[in-house]
Order: structure tokens, then C-alpha cells, then sequence
């Protein structure tokens, strides 16, 4: 019984939310659908931070290792937690937006959240530095082809390379560094993006009827029969 | 002065460069630290002597910027915020940008989020732009902020048909029913246009696929230079125009301080921001010359 229903729900939600496509008398029936899944949707954040607080309490308890981090996620989440849910210093009061302007949440939101998660992405760049110094080596064909694209494509997202091939007469433009870089993203770069969506999307269709039809059931926390 | 700074660091990163480049012809490697501190300088110098550059409008950008300033006044254009604080560094300046284009047209603007930390940007995009540039627009009249929903592209698939099946109130708590910009609107399928700016899921294709497309609405979007090659595919049949990465944004602030007069003095974070990213692409490809150079030295040194 314990796999006999999930795998029911599975395959009476998949089928409607097919179907509900295809059939406008029944297309109510997927929106209801959705609607049901946003609703769960809102208690995969109690569970997200129950397994969060769970984990962290747990090593800052037990002095694992950086158990000193696990201290500040779990501080900071239960300060964010009281400042939105009780919506501290908000002028429009506990029926206000959650994000108004001078309210405790929003600005930790501004002022810590927002420069931490920033520093983070601007990681990025050091690290794209480090690899593409390390990764792009004109080992064999097929890497050549990859340093030059990524080289047209460097130059074409500056205005340098308006500047060095910007001469170029109109009827050559091709050769023009952003009109190359513009052509190897619609071109050599759609063609793959295509074949790589075609392949997913035959890999969801399939994917789908068979946990649909209840062939799939590793999501259950079971081996597939 | 700062001309002179300038001159300084640039020879400074190009002398740097140099020694790397002679060093990789006796087969050395540079090490991780080192790359780490000349984009380091690339990034901040031209910040410190604020180095800045003209930018073009590509087809792809100025196709969204033509459809926002061609669509007759009052049109209902929704800008969906659908990064975090992560991405907003490189999405950011598209948001203020197109909230400007939008209202500065007397379009009506419709803001939401589908993730959650886009809520918090949209309030704080609606006290700086809004009520900074705007001060005659009206919050339920000339602008709306209806925030976030959970549930990813279920949201759009139930606010393609209906808002109010989820959307009772706006940020505010307002009835949408009482807010005189939700008259007559149903669903999104009665918006003009859809502009989603992200970089991650859900975002610009969800947008295309779920509401976009089913809805016949056409849908426009700005993304993270690094998920912009895979929405390539949807232009410009499904997706109408986009801005990628901060260059799309640096082209996007270029068009429209062109064609507006009033917004002459506007912040350009985008202009701005493409000062260091050219300097940080010249020197990523310096490094990939360098490492080439170090990779086939090297390898000669072994051989003999």
C-alpha cells in the first residue's frame, strides 16, 4: 500500500496534466493541479529549513568540523526567520510587505545578504581566469577549434573588438570580431543547444511515462521492479 | 592624475604579463595565486580610474528595446525578477534599466518574482527607481509589485489562465481587485509583453515555454552571460530579444540614454561594469597565449 498509492497519485497527476493539454474540457484540471503543487511546493521551505537547522544544530553540538560556520547559518537564519515572519520595524505592520523598504528584513537583506551573495558570484571571474588558463591548450584539433571560438568570443563581448576589426568594410563584416562572435552563438552554438534540448526532451518524455506508468520508482526510495 | 594612474597600472598588468610570457617560454607554469592577482588588478583599475566604453546596440538587444518603445502608451509590459543577490551584479542594471524604458513610455509595469530572493529586489528596485525617477507614478495605478509565489513554472502555468487563482494581493496586501491597473487583466494572456530577467532556473525559458508560448504573449528576457548561450535556440521566434550578460545591459543603457534626453545622468552600471570586464578578458586571453606557450615549451624541454 505504501508504493501503491504514490505510484497511483503519480500516475492519475501525470495523466491529467497530459491530457488537460489536449482536452479543453478537462484544462481546469491541470490548473488545479498546479495550484495543488504550488501549495505543496511552499512546504518543501519547512522542510528545507528543518533539515537545515537539524544538520548545522547537530554539528555545532557536536563540534564537527567549521562547526563555528554551522553557528552563524543557524543565527542567521533564525534572525532572518523572526524578521520577516514577525516583520520587525515594518511600517505597513505584520499585514505589509515582507520586503518594505527600511523593515529589519529587507535591510539585512540589502546589506549583509546582497554584498555576501555578490562576493560570491564575483568568485567566478578568478576561477574562469584559473581554468581557461589551464584548460585551454591546443592539444589536438578539436581543442584549436575551441581556444580560437573562446578567443572571437572574448574579444567580440568587448568593445575591443569593434576597435581592432571595426575597419573591415561592410561587405567583408563577417570577418568583424562581434559579428563572428554573433554568428558562432547563432550558429555552430544553436545547432548544439538544439541537439542538446532535442536529446532532453525525448530523455524527459521518456522519463516521464515511465514514472507514469509506475516503471520508474526509484524516487520512492525503491529499486525499479 | 588619473590618466596618469591609469597609464601606470595598465603597464604595470602589461609588464607583469611580459615576465609571465618569458617565463612560459622556458616551459614554467604560472601559478593559481598569480592569475588570481592580475585579474584581481584587471577588475579594479578600471573601476579606480573609471574607464568606460561606447556601446551598439546588437540585433538581439535592440529587437527588445524596439518592442517596449514601439508598443503604444499605457501597453501592460510584466518584468519578472527571477535572480537573487548572486546574479544581481550582472542582471541588475537590466531590471533598472527596462523599468526606466517602461516607465519613462507610460506603459504599466507589473513586477513578480518566481524566486524567492526576487521579491526583496523588486521592492528594492521600486524605493530606488521608481521613487527616485518616478515620483508621479503611482503604486496600483501607473506600477504594481505582486511579488513571489512558489512553485516555479506551476505559477505560470495557473497565471496564464488566471492570476487571481493565486495572486490575491499584491506585496502590499491589497486586493488586486482594487487596484486600478489589474482592470481588465485576467491573465498574463492579457499583458503585451513578458520580460523575464535572470540566469537560472526558473527564468527567460520557463517564461517561454509556460507562458510565453502557451499564452501567445510576447516574452523578452535579460540573463547572465553564462546561461545566455542556451536561450539562443528561442530567438527570435519565441524570444523576441535579449540582453546577455552586463554587455547586453551596457547596450541596452547605451540605446536608451541615446533616444532619452532626461535620462542623460542616469547611472550606467552596465557602461560601467564593461570597463573591467574587457580588461579581465584581455587578460584571461594573455593567460591562455601564456599557458599554451608553457604547455608546448614545456612539453619540448621534456622531450630533449
Amino acid at each position: 500500500m505504501k508504493r501503491k498509492i504514490p505510484v497511483l497519485i503519480t500516475f492519475v497527476v501525470g495523466s491529467v496534466l497530459i491530457l488537460s493539454v489536449f482536452f479543453p474540457p478537462i484544462e481546469t484540471w491541470g490548473e488545479d493541479f498546479s495550484i495543488f503543487f504550488d501549495i505543496i511546493a511552499v512546504f518543501a521551505f519547512f522542510l528545507g529549513g528543518g533539515n537545515l537547522l537539524r544538520i548545522h544544530t547537530k554539528k555545532a553540538i557536536k563540534r564537527q568540523k567549521d562547526w563555528g560556520f554551522s553557528i552563524v547559518t543557524v543565527l542567521g537564519f533564525i534572525i532572518m526567520l523572526i524578521a520577516g515572519l514577525f516583520k520587525v520595524w515594518n511600517d505597513g505592520g505584520i499585514a505589509g510587505d515582507v520586503a518594505a523598504p527600511g523593515s529589519l528584513f529587507q535591510m539585512m537583506y540589502n546589506w549583509i545578504f546582497t554584498p555576501l551573495g555578490a562576493t560570491m558570484y564575483a568568485l567566478l571571474a578568478f576561477f574562469v581566469a584559473s581554468a581557461s588558463y589551464r584548460a585551454f591548450r591546443a592539444k589536438n584539433v578539436g581543442a584549436t577549434i575551441l581556444l580560437v571560438a573562446s578567443f572571437i568570443i572574448l574579444l567580440g563581448r568587448t568593445p575591443l573588438g569593434t576597435y581592432v576589426t571595426g575597419w573591415i568594410p561592410k561587405s567583408l563584416s563577417i570577418f568583424n570580431i562581434p559579428d563572428l562572435a554573433i554568428w558562432i552563438m547563432t550558429a555552430p552554438n544553436l545547432a548544439g543547444q538544439r541537439a542538446i534540448m532535442i536529446g532532453i526532451a525525448l530523455g524527459v518524455v521518456s522519463m516521464s511515462l515511465r514514472l507514469i506508468l509506475g516503471v520508474e520508482r526509484t524516487y520512492l526510495g525503491v529499486d525499479n521492479e | 592624475m588619473s590618466n596618469l594612474g591609469l597609464i601606470i597600472s595598465l603597464l604595470i598588468i602589461g609588464a607583469g604579463l611580459l615576465w609571465l610570457l618569458i617565463r612560459s617560454l622556458q616551459g614554467k607554469e604560472v601559478e593559481r595565486r598569480i592569475i588570481f592577482l592580475f585579474i584581481g588588478l584587471a577588475v579594479s583599475v578600471p573601476l579606480l580610474f573609471n574607464i568606460t566604453f561606447s556601446e551598439k546596440a546588437t540585433p538581439i538587444v535592440k529587437a527588445l528595446y524596439d518592442k517596449i518603445d514601439n508598443l503604444p502608451e499605457g501597453s501592460n509590459i510584466l518584468l519578472s525578477f527571477d535572480y537573487g543577490p548572486t546574479m544581481a551584479p550582472e542582471v541588475q542594471p537590466m531590471s533598472d534599466v527596462l523599468i526606466r524604458h517602461v516607465l519613462a513610455k507610460n506603459h504599466h509595469l507589473f513586477l513578480m518574482g518566481l524566486w524567492a530572493t526576487g521579491q526583496s529586489l523588486g521592492a528594492e528596485a521600486v524605493d530606488r527607481i521608481i521613487k527616485g525617477d518616478f515620483p508621479e507614478k503611482i503604486d496600483g495605478i501607473d506600477f504594481v509589485n505582486i511579488g513571489y509565489k512558489a512553485g516555479n513554472q506551476g505559477v505560470l502555468n495557473v497565471i496564464v489562465t488566471d492570476f487571481r487563482k493565486l495572486y490575491a494581493t499584491d506585496v502590499g496586501g491589497r486586493d488586486l481587485d482594487s487596484l486600478p491597473i489589474f482592470n481588465g487583466i485576467k491573465s498574463l494572456k492579457d499583458m503585451d509583453l513578458l520580460i523575464s530577467v535572470g540566469g537560472g532556473f526558473p527564468g527567460v525559458k520557463e517564461w517561454v515555454q509556460f507562458a510565453g508560448d502557451p499564452g501567445n504573449v510576447p516574452t523578452g528576457g535579460g540573463s547572465a552571460a553564462v546561461s545566455a548561450p542556451l536561450l539562443y535556440p528561442y530567438y527570435p521566434r519565441q524570444m523576441l530579444g535579449l540582453m546577455g550578460g552586463i554587455k547586453g545591459a551596457a547596450e541596452y543603457e547605451s540605446e536608451f540614454k541615446r533616444h532619452y534626453e532626461r535620462f542623460k545622468d542616469m547611472p550606467e552600471p552596465g557602461v560601467k561594469m564593461m570597463g573591467p570586464q574587457t580588461l579581465a578578458h584581455l587578460v584571461i586571453m594573455a593567460f591562455i597565449v601564456i599557458g599554451n606557450l608553457s604547455y608546448f615549451f614545456g612539453k619540448k624541454g621534456k622531450q630533449s
